[in-house]
């Protein structure tokens, strides 16, 4: 890298960065009977590559939906959703499907780990739909089993895995097709206290490893102090943004009381 | 990590080999309701073939038409009309006739029951894993892996189910009938008769199990990937 670019690059550092998601005017309306509910009401949203942002908010708030979204997981009633340039709206069930299996990985709130497959077979799963051969879907297995601390236990079954082994195993497999993406639902809600850190600074890792760009729904205050951003969701739409600068002098003054 | 491309290199596979795996899994872990649910095949098949192959042993009896083996029927109430004129001969052909609609009602009763049977289990199936066909939807299964795997373990188990209806079906019909017959049913022992109920008898029953599952792994592949999302199932 020149001088030059590397000049350009500090000076102009948000304008480089390329945007991985990008929503305009998203709104959501759900008809329950006679009742009609805004999940969203119009909410503008760019994700950066490499970013790991985190969207909070209290249940009810849209929160949900405004992540499902990002992740290809609902459609917009109006507004669009890009995921990598793609309009999520145009796209057909086949190239759903290869969206979320090839750009997106996913991590959940109760790990959801296929309770049949053994580690391993767990994380290779994502990569058998893609297409790798098993001798190369193996080796790519164990080596993320690996790095998340669990190559020793490729062979368990999740019934045999402590629960944050378990979401372990969940982050090597949302990594398994080296994703642009990955959602994580409530990763900790599950876990305790020390397990969630754990998790959390996992994500960070290869975060910081992979370039991977993490998107978190979370009540969880830990994961505010590895956010590179956090979006408060609010009545379905973005109340707040905050960069991680505000949020450090924030985290203190929470901890400080 | 550059954009989607357009072309070439958008395939997203489920090989075979890997597709009976899991379903073979999937019917291990869940081995006791797996063996509730092949077991409405095995006795709708049993029962099937009972009918079959007794009809197929008294038939072979009949047609070799010897005064002792002719006793030993009619003890049994079976019409042996061959010996007697023509007139009866009539009568018989109408009683045997009735006989077999009779039959061919109870047969087409005791499979529908297993059809319903084995859609309800498989329904209850779909349910207890929403969340695990939602999870392999987010990973990129498309709707017709979900079929794939469903329609595999429910023809698994309707082959296994079938083929032990099948054995069952027949061990028991060969006892009663050597305990009416004796030995002539060894001697004019209807063996190709036999083989080909057991035949009809094993695509009946896969066929059945395959309609039974196809509403289920219908409604499975149309989940929403966003059901693996829920937390309170």
């Amino acid at each position: 890298m020149s001088q030059a670019q590397e000049q350009a690059s500090t000076t102009v550092e948000m304008e480089e960065q390329r945007t991985v998601v990008r929503t305009q005017q998203v709104k959501k309306l759900y008809k329950m009977g006679e009742i009609e509910v805004h999940a969203l009401r119009g909410v503008d949203m760019e994700i950066y590559t490499g970013e790991y942002l985190s969207i909070m908010g209290p249940s009810g708030s849209g929160k949900s939906t405004f992540f499902n979204m990002v992740g290809g997981l609902d459609k917009p009633s109006e507004g669009k959703v890009y995921i990598d340039e793609v309009d999520v709206a145009q796209l057909d069930a086949y190239e759903l499907a290869w969206l979320r299996c090839r750009k997106i990985g996913y991590i959940f709130q109760s790990f959801n780990l296929i309770p049949v497959m053994t580690a391993l077979e767990n994380v290779t799963l994502p990569m058998v739909f893609a297409g790798l051969t098993s001798d190369e879907a193996r080796d790519k297995g164990m080596e993320l089993l690996g790095k998340v601390g669990l190559g020793e236990r490729y062979a368990h079954k999740p019934n045999e895995l402590s629960g944050g082994q378990q979401q372990r195993v969940a982050v090597a497999r949302a990594l398994a097709n080296d994703p642009a993406v990955v959602l994580a639902d409530e990763p900790t809600a599950n876990l305790d206290l020390r397990t969630g850190t754990e998790i959390i600074e996992l994500l960070r890792e290869m975060n910081k490893d992979s370039g991977v760009t993490i998107i978190s729904a979370t009540h969880d205050h830990k994961m505010l102090s590895v956010s590179d951003r956090v979006v408060w969701v609010k009545d379905g739409q973005v109340d707040r943004v905050a960069n991680r600068e505000d949020l450090d002098i924030e985290v203190t003054h929470v901890e400080g009381e | 990590m550059s954009g989607i491309e357009v072309a070439g290199g958008r395939k997203i596979i489920l090989p075979m080999s890997r597709a009976v795996e899991i379903s073979l899994r999937s019917l291990k872990i869940r081995f006791g309701r797996s063996l509730i649910t092949t077991s409405g095949v095995v006795l709708a098949i049993a029962f099937l073939m009972s009918v079959w192959s007794s009809n197929e042993i008294v038939s072979s009896l009949r047609d070799v038409n010897k005064s002792e083996i002719n006793l030993l029927l009619q003890k049994k109430g079976v019409e042996t009309g061959l010996t007697d004129g023509g007139a009866q001969s009539e009568e018989a052909q109408a009683r045997l006739q009735e006989e077999q609609s009779k039959q061919m009602w109870l047969i087409g009763l005791s499979l529908l029951v297993c059809v319903v049977g084995i859609a309800n289990a498989m329904l209850m199936s779909v349910t207890e894993r929403f969340r695990e066909i939602g999870t392999m939807k987010c990973l990129g299964a498309l709707d017709s892996f979900i079929v794939k795997l469903f329609l595999l373990e429910s023809t698994f188990q309707g082959v296994a189910g079938t083929a032990a209806g099948i054995a069952i079906g027949f061990l028991l019909t060969l006892g009663l009938a050597l305990l009416d017959y004796g030995g002539f049913v060894i001697d004019y022992f209807p063996a190709a008769g036999i083989v080909q109920s057991a035949l009809y008898a094993l695509v009946a029953g896969t066929v059945l199990s395959l309609i039974g599952a196809l509403l289920p792994a219908y409604r499975a592949a149309k989940m929403e990937p966003v059901e693996a999302m829920r937390s309170d199932t």
